[in-house]
């Protein structure tokens, strides 16, 4: 991972890829979510997926961690297939997921919650570094998890995945329901984590957002990737894209 | 009404002994219920399986007591994760119902098997030397025994207390409670944790049947008479809570003792008055969180 420290913010693509999706399929019980889901992300970078409520995005993500139960086709994490692997395992390998709902416990307070995540590998952010890019949190420590604002609560999920030492973080939907302020503040923590050589795979409604920290977008509809395309092309594509979101 | 203290002390004592039980076993019940979602209704089976195992080691290995307070719940929580490898966990995520069904039958299997070679008559335990004799107190004759199985579960109770709320280990046990799927997803082994808890929640009932040997004799039936009021405890305590299971055990058993002095009639039945009076007033139970 040396190396992607010392790589200023990742021009797109430049990293060797991390993450290979092909032809992800995913059930929820009987229901047929994902149909062939096709991307990659290279190291370094932040890919986007957009896509409107309900199109898979979340169960991409929810799949290449190994939480979906039924689920078929190739995920390679740094080169080794993982589509049959428990997420036990998935997470000791050094990928960390931040969930839309964000999975903040009520029994245990903010302390227990940021140390809840084992430390999977060396290299991840010590307490200070994450005071330092969450000042909240440093207040709260004794609270109850769930006391926390909305805001605060997002930070707190943030925050307990990057001291696990895990280089590849999937975000799913972080500044859903935040105010402005809070947005701005989570954006600049994904530029910073991106700066520091993390790969982020990020799932957002808010493109307007995803447009200040992305590498690339790929668009999911009905279960699959219909396009893709680098920041770079976002003004070319800005058309097609509200045909995509319906926004 | 005149109080002859004495007697008032004694039933007190049988009640705090009481307690104690049921505070081990329903503690136990929490855990597993928290982590399994499981009613364990071999409870009962398996803390007289402590008591068996207390009894075997003495009578067929010549090991003692103390030695017994440990191995045997370590051999029924080892029997206890194989039933759980086996069987229990096939029935995560379905109704409870089926969990109940099951461990009723495990129950009712292992009685049986017991009975079938040991009869329904109890068999004799004795108090270890070192903690035969007794104390007078000068307000009451406190035997020794009964003073250490009160002190002893008090201390059990709050180190489990401690293990699940203060403790790192603990963490992990009430987060993979409230969300077991993400819980694994930061790398946590679940379903071996799944194990070990039940595992903690059988050994629990097992120290209980051991500490319980020297006093009410070592029988097949000794589980199924005391695990009615258990899970009378429990549902007045509130299912899945740790603190509100100790503090009810013992709670009630003293309530119990106190109304074999003031009303021997009720003693019996205060336990399920007090039940149908909480179900009226909170349904969860006293500390439950409603549903």
């Amino acid at each position: 991972m040396a190396d992607a420290a010392t790589k200023p913010a990742a021009a797109s693509g430049a990293g060797k890829t991390v993450l290979a999706v092909q032809d992800l399929q995913a059930w929820y019980g009987e229901s047929h979510i994902l149909h062939g889901i096709n991307f990659d992300v290279n190291a370094g970078e932040v890919v986007t997926l957009l896509g409107r409520n309900g199109a898979g995005k979340t169960t991409t993500l929810k799949s290449v961690m190994g939480i979906i139960g039924k689920r078929t086709g190739s995920v390679r994490f740094d080169g080794q297939e993982i589509i049959r692997t428990s997420s036990d395992r998935i997470a000791r390998m050094g990928i960390a997921f931040c969930p839309e709902e964000r999975g903040i416990f009520a029994s245990l307070d903010v302390r227990e919650n940021l140390l809840l995540p084992p430390i999977v590998r060396p290299g991840g952010l010590s307490l200070n570094q994450i005071f330092d890019l969450f000042p909240n949190l440093k207040e709260r420590l004794n609270s109850q998890g769930t006391k926390l604002s909305g805001g605060e609560q997002q930070m707190l999920a943030i925050a307990r995945i990057l001291r696990t030492g895990a280089r590849f973080l999937m975000l799913d939907e972080p500044t859903e329901g935040l105010a402005p302020v809070i947005i701005q503040q989570i954006g600049h923590t994904i530029a910073r984590l991106k700066k520091e050589g993390f790969t982020i795979l990020l799932v957002e409604q808010n493109f307007r957002f995803a447009a200040t920290v992305a590498d690339r977008y790929y668009i999911v509809e009905h279960g699959k990737v219909i396009d893709g395309f680098a920041n770079a092309d976002l003004q070319a594509n800005m058309d097609k894209l509200h045909t995509y979101l319906g926004v | 009404m005149s109080i002859n203290l004495q007697s008032l002390f004694a039933q007190l004592l049988v009640g705090l002994i009481n307690g104690s039980f049921y505070a081990l076993l329903s503690l136990g019940l929490a855990v597993i219920f928290g982590m399994l979602n499981i009613i364990n209704f071999a409870h009962g089976a398996l803390y007289m399986m402590g008591a068996f195992c207390a009894y075997f080691l003495l009578n067929v290995l010549g090991i003692g007591y103390w030695p017994a307070l440990i191995v045997a719940p370590i051999a029924v929580g080892i029997f206890g994760m194989i039933m759980e490898r086996t069987m229990l966990q096939w029935l995560a995520g379905i109704d409870h119902l089926y969990g109940m069904l099951l461990t009723f039958g495990m129950a009712l299997i292992i009685q049986g098997v017991f009975q079938n070679y040991f009869g329904s008559s109890g068999l004799p335990y004795s108090i270890p030397n070192e903690l035969k004799g007794g104390m007078n107190l000068g307000f009451m004759y406190l035997p020794i025994y009964r003073g250490w199985v009160v002190i002893f579960s008090l201390i059990i109770c709050i180190g489990t207390w401690y293990l699940i709320e203060r403790t790192r280990l603990g963490a992990y046990l009430r987060a993979a409670t409230e969300n077991p799927t993400l819980v694994r997803a930061f790398g946590i082994n679940v379903p071996r944790m799944i194990t070990l808890t039940y595992g903690l929640g059988v050994g629990l009932a097992a120290l209980a049947g051991v500490l319980s040997a020297p006093i009410n004799q070592v029988r097949p039936l000794m589980g199924a008479d005391l695990i009615i009021v258990v899970f009378a405890v429990v549902v007045i305590g509130g299912m899945g809570s740790i603190l509100g299971s100790i503090i009810t055990g013992f709670a009630l058993g003293i309530i119990e003792g106190l109304t074999k002095y003031f009303y021997p009639e009720a003693s019996n039945t205060v336990v399920f008055v007090l039940m149908v009076l909480v179900l009226l007033v909170k349904p969860s139970g006293l500390t439950g969180r409603a549903t």
